[in-house]
């Protein structure tokens, strides 16, 4: 018990912070904390089978997804502060805690028998016992999951592939286009300088200094200005202004390579 | 022989499918095909005629059935179809004068570019007709009758670009229905108290019902004949029908289909028999009618219109000898024949003269046309000679023994009759001396000129049994040979010897004729007619059909109109209203129902968790109870 | 017993609400993850209370089926992420009446 009242609060705290975080990684790491804790309730409550799958699946695999998915489409986007449906959140909250008031009293109501406890269950092991049954009366369903992992997995390669539509372009190509700018609009063939050159930091986010001490945007990669990386402006006009001003997002470079020498290069 | 009744009908039926769906390459023979058609239908019912005056009196009846057309629980019909005596002799006179007017339409319609139509039209007619007079079954019967219902409706609006011929039509057609309500409804109470519709059958057993049902069914009967024959209160169609071409008021008009009435009494004769309250009905109708009629006749101007009246009138004697029973059936159907061959003739004699004037109807523009058209004049002429009764011709014998067998019925109805006789003369000599003496009142650029001859041929035919029809007479022949038809003549004594009658008809005739020659022989005509507040209240209400028209619309047409407009009112007010309405409500609760769809996903979360929550407390709730 | 229950309702209440406040796609994935959790946690207790190891087996399934869901899902938001250039959720409202 003293595991369980250690960890509830931490739990329902971590919680908490999943609806109030601002920031989608805080609320990542809100959720890790719960997920962690709700290890240590299984491996209290003899389970120490899903105490770690718990860890390697939920902490190690699908939290590492989120993770990188919210790399990928920027850290700091935050929800704006102004509730756009009427009355949602003073709605949810009304239901939220009505359900559970109303779930926690009647599941409580009618969770009065004797808790008999695993020590039989787990006599041969815990892992032993699951194994019996998952290759028993669950072997259907253990079948089924396997067969939703494939679905899932080539799902997955689907919706996130892209097809490539007209060939990449050569490095001939790339050359010529940037003869080409150059005779053009007088633009530097060569490399821009990386960013944080002569600047204060070396951030990857930073521009360059130029020798007269302007900043240079075009140092900056490309994929890196739609995503407000510690900035303080918000999320929602960042995009709105790129989408204002820069090229259409189909033709955006979705990798951090330099937008002059990629063309839809996808991962 | 005797069993080819359906042949008869078979083969202008035939010809008129021919002509309806030959495309135009028959333009140029069809209706020599059509003429040819019902030649033979007439040369066949000769024939089958001279086979069953061969036969002896007690077997002169041939029933033939093509087979069951209506085999249902308790009700049988055969197509059958039974040649006897009172049939083929309306056999040969439905094809005999069909056949004259089809070789006088060849002339007549000879202008018109849809004459094979036309002619398909008439053999459909006498096909229709044909079945009606040689039904055995009062269903089949009733075929034919709506047949000739829709011929006569397609050939008074044969010329249908005239509105005044569609309307005419309509308004025969919708008449006509009327009437068909009536004999529908005579069917059905065959059914209903003999289980079968057949002829004969209800005939027979007739006296094993009451009378009350007797003379429902007889005044049934009526009614459709009424509707049928043009006869009081149903008359109102038969004026208007002289839209169509005049070929067809004479055959249809005329001779043949308005006569089916006085058919189907005396067809029904048992029954009438059975009832004396429907034969008195009969001889009201017909003596109101024969009044009526004649009435009508004297003020009209327009030519055609004239005779329809007197056809009314003329029918109405039919009636009358009708519904005087078993003394008076062979006089009807004698009466029928003359009349079908005098008014034929003079039906087609006015189409002669319209022929030579342009297509003009009006009487007041005629005059001084005897040396113009002399054939036309005579035949004529001795078609007007027969319908006065000038004796010798058919008309003095057919009539004569109507007015007799009246007055031996009751003297009342016999000085109807008589009065009839007399008037009938008036508007007749009227007739023919605007149109044939006195002065030209032509109108300029109208050159009279005789018909060609094969109009006029037609004419000298009918003229000449008109003429010499009367012999049916000679020694009773014609009661004998329809008694197997309608039963033995009972002839009553009249109150004066038979010679004494025939004067006075003579007498009553020669002040019509005296009198008219008065009016317009002695003085001439006005070419233009006086105007409606210059005449006696005769002629105005004459000249409005005796407001027939104006009393329908006001008991029939308005009241119908205006329900009509109440019951459209109510179908879209109310029964719209109740179906628009829902689907109004329907569309508006959709409306408010479409709001909660708001496209966000989180809208639609806080549901399901709403959701959720009642369906928890519904649960708790149920748990707690 | 009853408290790892009414601690299971709770996170499970604190996450349907999450659902129904954020709406950063990626969040409002997460909250989805606490209330698959907060079942776990409820079919382990019941577990333990029954004496028998089908509730962990029920458990072990949810994960399994909730790792191949997080699969999707986030494919989905990476795609939508793609073509619209965000991950509110307000604004996949296309399919509003």
């Amino acid at each position: 018990m003293t595991a369980f009242w250690t960890l509830a609060p931490v739990m329902v705290l971590a919680a908490m912070g999943l609806i109030f975080a601002r920031k989608a990684v805080h609320a990542a790491l809100c959720l890790a904390v719960v997920m962690i804790s709700l290890a240590m309730l299984y491996a209290a409550q003899d389970a120490p089978f899903l105490f770690a799958v718990q860890i390697i699946v939920y902490t190690g695999a699908i939290m590492m997804l989120f993770l990188f998915v919210l790399m990928l489409v920027g850290v700091e986007a935050r929800d704006s502060v102004v509730e756009t449906i009427k009355g949602q959140r003073a709605a949810a909250a009304v239901v939220g805690i009505a359900f559970a008031v109303l779930l926690s009293t009647v599941v409580a109501q009618s969770v009065s028998l004797a808790v008999v406890g695993l020590d039989g269950a787990n006599a041969d092991g815990n892992v032993h016992g699951l194994a019996t049954l998952l290759f028993s009366r669950y072997v259907l369903a253990f079948e089924f999951t396997a067969a939703l992992m494939i679905v899932a997995v080539i799902g997955a390669m689907v919706l996130a592939h892209r097809e490539r539509l007209v060939p990449p372009p050569t490095q001939a190509d790339l050359q010529a286009r940037r003869m080409r700018d150059y005779a053009e609009s007088g633009k530097h063939p060569g490399n821009p300088p990386t960013p944080g050159v002569f600047a204060r930091h070396n951030a990857v986010d930073t521009p360059a200094l130029l020798p007269d001490g302007t900043p240079l945007p075009e140092s900056v990669p490309g994929t890196l200005t739609p995503r407000p990386q510690g900035g303080t402006e918000d999320a929602d006009r960042a995009v709105a202004q790129i989408e204002a001003t820069g090229p259409g997002p189909d033709e955006r470079p979705a990798t951090t390579e330099n937008p002059e020498t990629t063309e839809g290069d996808d991962q | 022989m005797l069993d080819l009744s359906w042949l008869l009908i078979a083969i202008p039926l035939a010809g008129a499918a021919l002509l309806l769906t030959w495309g135009k390459e028959s333009d140029a023979f069809g209706h020599l095909i059509a003429t040819a058609c019902s030649a033979a239908s007439f040369v066949l019912g000769a024939i089958m005629f001279v086979e069953l005056l061969g036969r002896d009196a007690g077997d002169r009846s041939v029933t033939t059935s093509l087979g069951t057309w209506i085999d249902a629980g308790h009700f049988h019909v055969d197509f059958a179809f039974t040649f006897d005596t009172l049939s083929s002799l309306f056999v040969l006179l439905i094809t005999g004068v069909g056949t004259l007017i089809h070789v006088y339409s060849i002339g007549y319609m000879a202008h018109d570019e849809r004459r094979r139509r036309f002619f398909a039209y008439l053999n459909l007619f006498i096909a229709a007709m044909l079945c009606l007079v040689l039904a055995a079954d009062y269903l089949v019967l009733f075929l034919g009758w709506e047949g000739v219902g829709l011929a006569s409706y397609l050939l008074i609006g044969f010329w249908q670009h005239k509105p005044s011929a569609a309307a005419a039509a309509k308004k025969a057609f919708v008449i006509n229905r009327v009437g068909d309500l009536g004999m529908a409804l005579a069917i059905m109470t065959c059914f209903a108290w003999f289980g079968t519709s057949s002829i004969a059958v209800v005939n027979d057993q007739i006296d094993t019902v009451s009378g009350t049902v007797a003379t429902a069914l007889g005044l049934l009967l009526l009614w459709g004949a009424c509707g049928k024959s043009a006869q009081f209160p149903l008359q109102a169609w038969l004026l208007d029908a002289m839209e169509g071409p005049t070929p067809v008021s004479a055959l249809i008009h005329a001779a043949t289909m308005v006569t089916a009435g006085v058919y189907l009494v005396v067809r029904s004769h048992d029954v009438f028999d059975a009832s004396p309250t429907a034969r008195g009905f009969v001889i009201a109708v017909g003596l109101i009618t024969l009044l009526a009629g004649a009435w009508i006749g004297c003020t009209k101007d327009d030519i055609k219109k004239s005779l329809a009246g007197s056809t009314m009138s003329q029918i109405g004697y039919m009636m009358l000898a009708a519904g005087l029973g078993p003394a008076g059936y062979a006089f009807a159907i004698f009466h029928l024949l003359t009349h079908g061959f005098f008014k034929a003739n003079m039906f087609l004699g006015a189409g002669s003269v319209m022929h030579g004037m342009n297509d003009d109807v009006d009487m007041r523009r005629y005059g001084a046309l005897r040396s113009a058209m002399p054939i036309t004049f005579y035949t004529f002429g001795i078609g007007y000679l027969a319908i006065i009764g000038f004796p010798g011709t058919s008309g003095f014998f057919s009539k004569d023994k109507i007015i007799e067998a009246a007055l031996a019925h009751n003297v009342w109805v016999g000085i109807g009759a008589l009065v009839g006789a007399g008037v009938t003369a008036f508007y007749m000599t009227r007739m023919m001396l605007m149109t044939f003496f006195g002065e030209k009142r032509w109108r300029e650029q109208v050159h009279p000129h005789e018909s060609p001859s094969v109009m006029t041929t037609p004419l000298i035919v009918l003229a000449a049994l008109s003429l010499f029809a009367g012999v049916m007479a000679l020694g009773s022949w014609i009661e004998e040979w329809l008694e197997p038809a309608t039963g033995h003549a009972v002839h009553h004594d009249p109150p004066l010897p038979i010679i004494v009658i025939t004067l006075i008809v003579l007498l009553v005739v020669a002040a019509g004729v005296a009198l008219a020659w008065l009016a317009y022989g002695r003085q001439q005509p006005a070419a233009e007619a006086p105007a409606d507040s210059e005449v006696s209240f005769f002629t105005r209400a004459g000249r409005a059909e005796l407001y027939g028209n104006a009393i329908n619309d006001a008991l029939v047409v308005r009241p119908v109109t205006h329900l009509t407009r109440a019951l459209v009112w109510g179908d879209g007010k109310i029964i719209d209203g109740l179906v628009t309405g829902s689907a109004d409500r329907i569309g508006e609760i959709s409306g408010e129902l479409r709001k909660p769809q708001t496209g966000f996903v989180r809208s639609y979360a806080l549901m399901v968790l709403g959701g959720a929550l009642v369906v928890l407390l519904g649960l708790l709730a149920v748990t707690l109870a | 017993m009853t408290e790892y229950i009414t601690l299971s309702t709770l996170l499970f209440s604190i996450g349907a609400v999450g659902v129904l406040v954020r709406r950063n796609a990626i969040i409002v994935f997460m909250c989805v993850e606490l209330m698959l959790n907060a079942t776990n946690l409820a079919f382990v207790s019941f577990a333990r209370q029954h004496g028998n190891l089908d509730g962990q087996v029920a458990a072990f399934f949810v994960m399994v089926v909730a790792a191949a869901e997080v699969t999707i899902g986030l494919a989905i938001i990476v795609s939508i992420y793609r073509t619209r250039r965000t991950t509110s959720v307000d604004d996949a409202n296309l399919l509003k009446a």
